[in-house]
């Protein structure tokens, strides 16, 4: 049997989505049976691969990047998921949402910074969209999950109910905050 | 000849119902059990109908009405649960949640709020509305207390509370639309009143994390309400 192509995608959260995915502990070897993660921080695909069949989403979409790889993930993927309140909400990345950029800049790299206050992280580095916005409002998601993060049992169960094709209610297992 | 409130008949979800003709849909409801949702709506405060989360049908009314404000009538028959009323609670929900800054995971009332509880019992797992992140600002100029703009609902329990069980009326609403907030006395930081009593009472009425106590942090927040029907009662049996 062909193993459910899956990946993760870490954006604009904290990485503690990805911990509680790990917090599966020894169901993550269960899940293995069924799955394979063919792109995650936690493996080292480079390129974002075609064919996907499930992609789940930590964090918002906060810079350009981001948007960009989102829009790529979406047109090779069959099933997104959305996973904890950063993807959903905008969450605590978020609440930079109601500065402008440059306000943010001037207050890190001036006010905050006693050396080097000219320099910017305007090279190299990926440029700030304007907010940190959910996924859902630049391309479709499947299924949500919130919380900061969801806990463990309730990723296993999304997971294992996406991997066999079905979109589970997961409003139930989780809440926005838990 | 005795003359009392006169009994109304009608049936709440189909199940046949006798109720004094001043009491409205809500009470009704609860006392025989069947819940009605409600966010603005506290027992012992004046009802105003303003979240419109307690929406019920009512046969050969087209509009849903407010359980809170409206009272029974003879042969009503009242529906508390459909399908259309499911989507007009959540969009309540969606929009209080899309027009202020609600960040759980950092709130003092996560785990002890009533907009939170509510979202989870009706499965808004995401808005389908895009948040708005106005800027609000905080007031921790009370030595004791802190107003967070940031998560009101403006369901006025604080303002409600001030006025007709502390007698103070320290608070009030200001402005309109998405631009309305409350304020203390005449818009002033609200450790300058020279009303309030520090009572506390808005603090514990107050369903979200918009109000509560200096010194608590994430998830310490917790608002006790009990005081409200005894202090009402007092109250009423004063004036008799
Ligand atoms: S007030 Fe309630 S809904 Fe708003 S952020 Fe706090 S816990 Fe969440
Ligand atoms: S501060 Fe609390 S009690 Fe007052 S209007 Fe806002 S949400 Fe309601």
């Amino acid at each position: 049997m062909n193993k459910v192509r899956v990946a993760t995608l870490w954006l604009d959260g904290c990485s503690g989505c990805h911990m509680s995915l790990l917090d599966m502990d020894e169901r993550l070897i269960a899940l293995t049976e069924k799955i394979e993660i063919v792109y995650s921080p936690l493996v080292d695909t480079k390129e974002f691969p075609q064919g996907v069949d499930l992609t789940v989403i930590e964090g918002g979409i906060s810079s350009e990047e981001d948007l960009e790889k989102i829009r790529t993930v979406r047109a090779n993927t069959k099933v997104l998921l959305a996973l904890g309140d950063c993807a959903i909400t905008g969450n605590v990345p978020a609440m930079r949402n109601t500065f402008p950029v440059s306000e943010i800049f001037k207050r890190v790299y001036e006010e905050n910074s006693d050396f080097n206050q000219e320099v910017k992280p305007v090279l190299v580095v990926p440029a700030l969209l304007p907010k940190s916005r959910p996924v859902h409002e630049f391309v479709a998601v499947d299924a949500y999950l919130p919380g900061c993060p969801p806990p463990a049992d309730a990723i296993f169960f999304a997971l294992s109910e996406l991997s066999e094709g079905r979109v589970p209610e997961l409003g139930s297992l989780s809440r926005f905050g838990r | 000849m005795i003359t009392g409130p006169r009994i109304k008949t009608l049936t709440i979800d189909d199940k046949p119902v006798g109720a004094r003709e001043d009491e409205t849909i809500l009470t009704i409801a609860r006392e025989n059990g069947i819940r009605i949702p409600t966010l603005c709506h506290l027992e012992g405060l004046t009802p105003i109908g303003g979240c419109r989360l307690c929406l019920v049908e009512v046969k050969g009314i087209a509009r849903p009405v407010a359980a809170c404000v409206t009272s029974v009538q003879e042969g009503m028959e009242v529906t508390t649960d459909s399908p259309r009323l499911t989507q007009y609670r959540r969009m309540v929900l969606e929009l209080l949640f899309s027009e202020r800054n609600h960040v759980c995971s950092v709130c003092v009332s996560n785990g002890g709020c009533d907009l939170q509880d509510l979202a989870q019992e009706f499965g808004l797992t995401h808005l389908t509305v895009p948040y708005q992140y106005p800027r609000h600002k905080v007031d921790a100029s009370h030595p004791w207390f802190t107003l967070d703009h940031n998560r009101c609902i403006l369901c006025t329990r604080c303002v409600r509370v001030c006025d007709e069980i502390e007698g103070a009326h320290t608070w009030d609403l200001f402005g309109r639309g998405m631009q309305a907030r409350v304020i203390t006395d005449l818009n002033q930081p609200w450790g300058s009143s020279q009303t309030c009593t520090g009572c506390g009472k808005c603090v514990h009425v107050c369903p979200t994390g918009a109000l509560s106590e200096k010194g608590k942090s994430v998830r310490e927040m917790r608002k006790s309400r009990e005081f409200l029907p005894y202090l009402r009662l007092m109250r009423q049996g004063r004036q008799v």
